[in-house]
Order: structure tokens, then C-alpha cells, then sequence
């Protein structure tokens, strides 16, 4: 069994980010030059990383999938970023995001990341406005904030429903700006496909150029991962087309770790699905909890109405309508982390109260809050949502309230590193969502883009350089080392393997089976019976996969059936991963609810007991089992107690 | 979702093997569209249809079909992002056109942005722009608290308003004169609006006006088709704003 060292430096709980900045090793200036940093993936950690990295005299090399770094799908985060800024006097503090980071994760976060996280959220914000992102203001000119789920204060900054744009055009702005430098180049269109150890220390990838089809060996005394999370398994989710999970995979069979897998996010606000031909779900924003009320109606028969479209949702008249998030949790009402309200939402569907022409919707409705501030108010505040909506559903949310229903949408497992955000290969680093520090079993509203740019602008400039600072001596090597052209020959093995397959069905056939299989065994609600099934729908399914898929054309161009063939090869590895893990874990926590798992209130149960632990799978060959090892979790600080939002 | 009704279509699409080889349009039927079917997800079932038949799916940009990360593009029956106003591809739906409709699909026609295969294209020329100036030359870590900067709500908004551009070229794409004055005036007056930006501001607009010249994009002749067609509504009073920028960098 491997050791997991998170290398938490000593002391209090409030000092041990300054303590670790004040002893750790750094870099100077002459040898920053001579060292080469490889970044995969260009959002909000990956941007941030390469342009900070740059800015500090390091020779980065950038890479992204898309046609330019700007098109990473952190750009898609609607609502906000928090920070412990405390702007509105309404008595937040470090120690209060800190807690309610740990207390929406269910206890199942490292305590000392995600103090650190907290510590450094204020800077971002300074950073963010010194770059020019746009942030909402009051009209004396101050910035402005709004409230999100499993907070009692209003510590989210945003800029209008497009905060993750704004912050991911400010770190490309930076990026750009360093291209310019030529402290990074830019690799754009091309995919990692593999990483290479040499002499157990990550030092370079192989990448595909995606207009050549060329295979290429990058050198880098680092690597760093930032290609965010696996919710793309699910298919239909509000992930990116294009996202995936497999440069964390590539990692994972040269020797990282993946943790706690099953903890993933279903966010309880999109729109619902509508055909079988739909490719992905769409968040409204969490945002639109602050002025919209989450109601189904009272009586079965209204609701039966609703659904064959025989009386509006205006036709419910108030005492009819059952707010039932307000009902079940008075003091955080609609504002309960998005785990609770998932739940909630799917509990009053399941016993027929869902609405829509499917009954798989709930209703969130501004007509309160339109007659209490006026229209204006409500389209300068979430007005693209707005769109987005009528572009898709046809219908006007100012008007009749919009349906939602709970989706994939994020990922809190990912690959584990230890406090300086390392791998287990030396070397090879894991930041924002690809990673699993900070969140827990649930990640609470406008978290994800504090922690990418957390990782990237201030946390990784400083822990690679206690790795670097003993490179100093390595020189560049060449590509032409036999574990390049090792690592390169397993990549065109399996390409070709993919490609001689020669069957009959298309990449997205097998895409859309395997996130069915997930969305009714590994989804909201989990048990026994049903992931034992899943394991054994997903490996038939893998096997049918490798004997009949079918990817046209030839590796040697544009290939997009190729590249959509190699992700979803692993994710139907990662999948039976998933499940395992979700088997392995006992107890309901956060977004992992097992059905077995709950209080008569059907509300999570924990078991403290045998599962405070982290789930850290380590990939022991192939044909052989997983491995599990366990990180215990510590809380020095906190008290462990049950969530409760009521 | 309540009137949903199935439709059939005739599909020109611009087929072109790499950047060197000729294109040409090739003609696809295609029946039992949803009406509440995206124009993507239409592309979607044609191209699972030709995997089916052992043909090369068409190969088009897109991510993640929201209408905000400005990847997806087409140019549909002769309008960027297709028939319907303040859209990209992604948000398009099958409910916009009439059951029988022939749809040409092109790519974007502009030189600086070459076709690499079928409807994907090459926008790094935007990506250039940016790197000549679309910053603020601020490094990581030296920033003073937020709240020390005040920017009065209307210039902030207008700055925002600015900063909404995707990045996605069609405002080039329908230009005549494939010029890129929307996209870059978005950028300098997204930082001209604020004080963080103005330090730069001569620098920068000199800057990222030669490059948009030095990279083949054309001149400006006031037709404002930009503006129509953009997905974010981006207004071309921000070329008034750039052209008077540019003319202070100039004589300043």
C-alpha cells in the first residue's frame, strides 16, 4: 500500500500557509530561466498557473484542446466567486468561509487546504480588479455582492451571469500577455495523450497536435495538470462537449492517485431534458436563488394538470403552491447547498408533485421578487440567464416561472494531492477542479472559480518552487530518451488499436449508454443492488466498446470520432471506478447519498466512524484490481456535527 | 417543449478535406428533426447518420453549447449563427426554420480566418490581437485591495457591456470588408472605460490596431452589420470609442 504524506506543515490552523511560505524553498531569478514548466489545460487554474509561472520568469508551455485558451469551459460558471472580504459588514471572516466550506462538504475536506483556500480568497479579488475584470458595482462605485447556497452572508463577487467569463478573459488576458513576453508558448489544438516518467519524476508529455494528427514529446522538469473534472461522464451534463477526464487518467496509470471518485455534483438548477437527441444540459445559475422561489404544487391532481399541459403554473393559486425548500429549511430556504436542494427536488418529483411535459421539473419563479423590485431589476441581475433560457425553452421566465431539474454538473473527487497541490509522481502537480482538496462531498455556489484561481495565482507559483529549487542542476533532456519514445509508442499502440476496431457503432452510442448507466445507478440517489449492476453494465459495456466501435477517417488529420474515442475509452474505465468507490463508501455524505444511508427525515447520514476518511484509488496494472488506501481526515479546528440547514 | 413537431431538411454544407485541399458543397436530406432539436444537435444526427454509413462525419467548431465560450461559428443560409437575433449556433433551434427548408452551411469567409476542414476555421489571428495589448500589465500578487479602486456604476457597466464579446468572428464573418473593428473595439474600450486600463490606453490601442491591419483584417465602412449579428449585442458605439482612442494615441 502506498503512502499518502499530505505534507500539512505544523503549527496552528491560522498559520500554517505563512509558516509554509516563510521555510519553503524558492528559486532565483537566473535559474527560474533555465527551468521548463509544462501546463495542460488553460481555464482557470491552467491559465492562471502558466501566466503567474511566466510572470515569475519560468519557461511555461501551455496547452489546450480547443481552437484558443479563452474557449476553456471554466468561461461557462454563471454566478460568482467568494471571497472573505466582509465588504458588507455582515460579519464574514476567513474562519466563516473556512467553516462553511468544511460544513457544506459534509467533513469530508482537508481541514489545512481549506483554510488556505479562504486565506488567499480576498487577494483574488484584489487581483481580478487590478486586471480589469468588470465586477458589478454599488453606485457609490464599491463592489457588489450577492448571496449563495450554504452561506449566511453575501461573500460572492460576480460580473452580471457571467462571472467565470469574466475571470477566465482576465487570466487570458495575463496569459496573453506572457505569450507576448515569450515566457510561454502556446500549444493550441492539441491534446495530452500521456505522461512521462523518467526515473519516477513526471518530465514531459506526449500531445497530439489536432490538425496533424502529429504525435509530439514536450520536456517539462514539471508538469501540472488543469483540465478539470469528469462530469462528462454522465454525457448529458453541464460540462463543456469537449471536456474530459483523461489527462488525470494517463496520470492516474503512471502513478497518481484518484480520490473519493464518487463525490460528484448534481447542481439542482437546469433545464430539464427534453429529447433523446439533446447533448447537454444547461445551468441556470444558483444566483437566481436569491430572487427566485423553488415551488411544485400542493396537490397531486394540479400536478397531473401541469404535466399534460391542460392549466399553467399561474393558475396555482399561493396556498396550493408548496415551497417546499422554504417549508423543509426555514433558515436557509432556498438558499440550502445545491446537494439538499438536488434532493429535495428529486424527492417531490418521485412522489408525483414534478411538473413539465416528463413530470421530471420543478418550478423556480421571480414573480415575487419582479413585483418586489420591478422587472428592471431582476433583467439587470440575471438577464442572459434569462435568454439563455427563452433561446432554449421558448417561453419567457419573466413571465411564467422557469422549469428546472437537478444535472451533472460538477466534480469534487479528482486526483489527490497533497497540501502543495504534488501528485504522488514527483513532479507532476493537480489543480482546480482535476483535483480533490478542497470541496469535500459537495462544493457549495461560486467555490469552484475561488479554488482554480486559488491554485493558479497563488498557491502552485509558490509549492513548485520547493520542488524546483532541487532541479536546479537537472538539465533539459531530450526527447529522443527511450521513456519518450516508450511513452510515445504506447500512445500510437493504442491509437491504432482504436482505429483497426473497425465496428459498427458510432464513439457517441457508447457516450450516451454509459451516462444512462450512470444517471440511473451512480446519480442522485445510490445502493448496493444498483452499483453492483452498474459495474457489471459498465464493463459489458466496455468490451462491446473496444470490439464494435467505429471511428472513420485516419489518425494522420482532423479527427474528432478519434479524439472522442480516446476519452471515452477511459471514461468507461473511470466509470466502474465510480461506482466502486460509491459501493466502498458506506454511508450518505454530501452529493454521495446511498438510500441505505439516511435519517427518517430523508436527510444524509454519516458514519464518522468508519468513513472519515479519503478514498484514494491507486492503479495497480492492468487486469488487476483497483487499490484503495485511505487518507484519515483530522479536523483540529472544527467540531464534526451533522449538517443542518433547518 | 409543448409544441414539439417533426421536420425534414435539405442541408448544403461546405465540405473542404484540409486548408490546401478544394471545397465544395455537398447536398444531405435529412427527416424527423424536433422542432425543439438545437441546429448542433441537428448537425449531430447527420453526423451519426454518415458514421452509420461509413462516411466522414462534417467536422464543425463547437464546446460548450451555452452560447458563451464563442466556439462554435457557421454561417447559415447566409447569416452568422443562422436565422434569429443575439445568438450563437449552440442557442439556434430547429423551431426557427419551415418543415422542408434547404439550410446552406458555410464556414466563416474571412482571409485572416483560413478553413482548416469542412466548417472549422482558424481564428488565431484573434488570439494575436489580444497578446499585442488586450491586458493590463499587472503581474500576480502586487494588487491593492479591491475596494481602494471606486469605478461609478455607469462606467463599470459600459465596460462590462464591452467585455461580454466571445471572441467568436462574426463580426468578421459579415463584414464585406471582413473588418475586425467590433472585436477589437470591445477590448479597448472594456479597459478604456476603466482606470485600471488607462495607463495603457495609447500603448495598447496603437498596438492591437496595427496588429488587426498587419494580420489582413479590413477597414470599417460604417455598415454596422457587426453589430446586428453579434451574439452579445456588443454596440458599435465602441468603435466611435476605439476610433477616438486611436486618435489621441495618435496626436498625444
Amino acid at each position: 500500500m502506498a503512502e499518502l504524506i499530505a505534507k500539512i506543515p505544523k503549527g496552528p490552523l491560522t498559520q500554517k500557509w505563512s509558516e509554509y511560505k516563510s521555510h519553503q524553498n524558492l528559486v532565483n531569478p537566473a535559474n527560474k530561466r533555465k527551468l521548463d514548466i509544462i501546463v495542460v489545460g488553460t481555464g482557470l487554474a491552467g491559465a492562471s498557473a502558466a501566466a503567474s509561472l511566466g510572470e515569475l520568469g519560468f519557461n511555461v508551455k501551455n496547452f489546450c484542446y480547443q481552437d484558443s485558451p479563452r474557449r476553456a469551459h471554466s468561461i461557462a460558471a454563471q454566478g460568482g466567486i467568494n471571497a472573505a472580504k466582509n465588504y458588507q459588514n455582515d460579519g464574514d471572516s476567513i474562519y466563516r468561509l473556512f467553516y462553511d466550506t468544511i460544513k457544506g462538504g459534509d467533513y469530508r475536506s482537508r481541514e489545512a487546504n481549506v483554510y488556505r483556500l479562504a486565506e488567499v480568497s480576498g487577494a483574488i479579488i484584489d487581483h481580478c480588479v487590478a486586471q480589469g475584470v468588470p465586477f458589478a458595482r454599488d453606485y457609490g462605485g464599491l463592489l457588489d455582492n450577492r448571496s449563495f447556497g450554504g452561506a449566511l452572508v453575501s461573500r460572492t463577487f460576480y460580473a452580471r451571469g457571467q462571472t467565470g467569463q469574466q475571470l477566465l478573459l482576465g487570466a487570458y488576458s495575463s496569459l496573453s500577455r506572457q505569450i507576448k513576453l515569450g515566457s510561454v508558448t502556446l500549444y493550441n489544438r492539441h491534446e495530452m495523450l500521456d505522461l512521462v516518467v523518467i526515473d519516477g519524476k513526471a518530465r514531459g508529455i506526449i500531445a497530439r497536435d489536432l490538425i496533424t494528427g502529429k504525435l509530439e514529446r514536450h520536456f517539462g522538469h514539471a508538469v501540472v495538470i488543469a483540465t478539470g473534472g469528469y462530469g462528462n461522464l454522465f454525457y448529458l451534463s453541464t460540462n463543456a462537449m469537449g471536456s474530459n477526464f483523461s489527462a488525470c487518467w494517463q496520470i492516474f496509470k503512471r502513478g497518481a492517485m484518484l480520490a473519493n471518485p464518487c463525490f460528484t455534483q448534481i447542481h439542482p438548477t437546469c433545464i430539464p431534458v427534453h429529447g433523446a437527441y439533446q447533448s447537454k444540459l444547461t445551468l441556470m445559475s444558483e444566483s437566481l436563488r436569491n430572487d427566485g422561489r423553488i415551488w411544485v404544487p400542493k396537490n397531486k391532481e394540479d400536478a397531473e394538470k401541469l404535466r399534460k399541459g391542460l392549466i399553467k403554473a399561474k393558475d396555482i393559486k399561493e396556498p396550493d403552491r408548496d415551497y417546499y425548500l422554504e417549508r423543509r429549511y426555514p433558515a436557509y430556504g432556498n438558499l440550502v447547498p445545491r446537494d439538499v436542494a438536488s434532493r429535495a427536488a428529486k424527492e417531490r418529483c418521485d412522489a408525483g408533485y414534478g411538473v413539465g411535459s416528463t413530470g421530471l421539473a420543478v418550478y423556480l419563479d421571480l414573480e415575487e421578487s419582479i413585483g418586489r423590485l420591478g422587472k428592471h431589476v431582476i433583467e439587470e441581475r440575471y438577464g442572459n440567464l434569462c435568454q439563455m433560457y427563452e433561446k432554449i425553452v421558448n417561453e419567457d421566465p419573466y413571465k411564467n416561472p422557469m422549469m428546472i431539474y437537478p444535472a451533472v454538473h460538477y466534480t469534487m473527487g479528482g486526483t489527490w494531492v497533497d497540501y502543495e497541490l504534488m501528485t504522488t509522481i514527483p513532479g507532476c502537480y493537480c489543480l482546480g477542479e482535476a483535483n480533490f482538496s478542497d470541496h469535500g462531498a459537495n462544493r457549495l455556489g461560486a467555490s469552484a472559480l475561488m479554488q482554480g484561481l486559488a491554485d493558479g495565482y497563488f498557491i502552485l507559483p509558490y509549492t513548485i518552487q520547493n520542488y524546483l529549487a532541487s532541479e536546479i542542476k537537472t538539465p533539459r533532456m531530450a526527447t529522443d530518451r527511450p521513456e519518450f519514445a516508450e511513452t510515445e509508442k504506447s500512445v500510437t499502440d493504442r491509437i491504432e488499436k482504436l482505429m483497426k476496431i473497425g465496428g459498427t457503432r458510432s464513439v457517441d452510442h457508447f457516450h450516451k449508454e454509459l451516462g444512462k448507466i450512470m444517471w440511473e445507478y451512480v446519480g442522485m440517489g445510490r445502493n448496493e443492488a444498483g452499483l453492483t449492476k452498474a459495474i457489471g453494465l459498465i464493463c459489458a459495456l466496455r468490451e462491446e466498446f473496444w470490439k464494435d466501435v467505429r471511428i472513420t477517417g485516419t489518425p494522420a488529420e482532423v479527427n474528432i470520432e478519434l479524439e472522442k474515442a480516446n476519452r471515452v475509452a477511459d471514461f468507461l474505465e473511470l466509470g466502474e471506478l465510480m461506482a466502486m468507490d460509491a459501493l466502498n463508501r458506506k454511508e450518505s455524505c454530501g452529493g454521495h447519498f446511498r438510500e441505505e444511508y439516511q435519517t427518517p427525515e430523508g436527510e444524509c447520514m454519516r458514519n464518522d466512524q468508519d468513513y472519515m476518511y479519503v478514498g484514494v484509488w491507486e492503479y495497480a496494472g492492468p487486469e488487476k484490481p483497483y487499490k484503495l488506501n485511505k487518507e484519515p481526515l483530522h479536523y483540529e479546528e472544527i467540531e464534526v456535527k451533522q449538517r443542518i440547514y433547518k | 417543449m409543448t409544441n414539439h413537431k417533426n421536420m425534414k431538411f435539405t442541408l448544403k454544407i461546405w465540405r473542404q478535406k484540409d486548408a490546401k485541399s478544394k471545397g465544395k458543397f455537398v447536398t444531405y436530406k435529412i427527416t424527423d428533426i424536433s422542432s425543439e432539436c438545437s441546429f448542433l444537435e441537428m448537425l449531430d444526427i447527420l453526423n451519426e447518420q454518415l458514421i452509420n454509413k461509413n462516411e466522414e462525419p462534417v467536422v464543425f467548431d463547437h464546446d460548450c453549447r451555452e452560447g458563451i465560450c464563442g466556439m462554435c461559428s457557421l454561417y447559415i443560409n447566409g447569416r452568422p449563427h443562422g436565422p434569429d437575433d443575439a445568438i450563437t449556433t449552440c442557442q439556434l433551434h430547429m423551431r426557427k426554420f419551415r418543415d422542408g427548408d434547404t439550410i446552406v452551411i458555410e464556414p466563416w469567409r474571412a482571409r485572416p480566418f483560413p478553413v482548416i476542414r469542412d466548417l472549422m476555421i482558424d481564428r488565431s489571428a484573434f488570439d494575436k490581437i489580444i497578446q499585442e495589448g488586450g491586458f493590463i500589465s499587472v503581474n500576480t500578487g502586487g494588487a491593492a485591495d479591491a475596494n481602494s479602486i471606486l469605478i461609478s456604476k455607469l462606467p463599470a457597466d459600459l465596460s462590462m457591456d464591452a467585455a461580454a464579446c466571445i471572441g467568436c468572428g462574426a463580426c468578421v464573418a459579415t463584414c464585406k470588408n471582413a473588418s475586425a473593428m467590433l472585436f477589437v473595439a470591445a477590448k479597448v474600450s472594456h479597459f478604456a472605460l476603466l482606470p485600471q486600463g488607462r495607463p495603457e490606453a495609447k500603448e495598447r490601442v496603437r498596438r492591437m490596431v496595427a496588429k488587426m491591419d498587419e494580420l489582413g483584417f479590413g477597414n470599417c465602412t460604417n455598415t454596422f452589420a457587426c453589430e446586428v449579428e453579434c451574439p452579445k449585442l456588443i454596440s458599435v458605439s465602441n468603435i466611435a470609442r476605439m476610433n477616438r482612442e486611436f486618435l489621441c494615441a495618435k496626436v498625444g
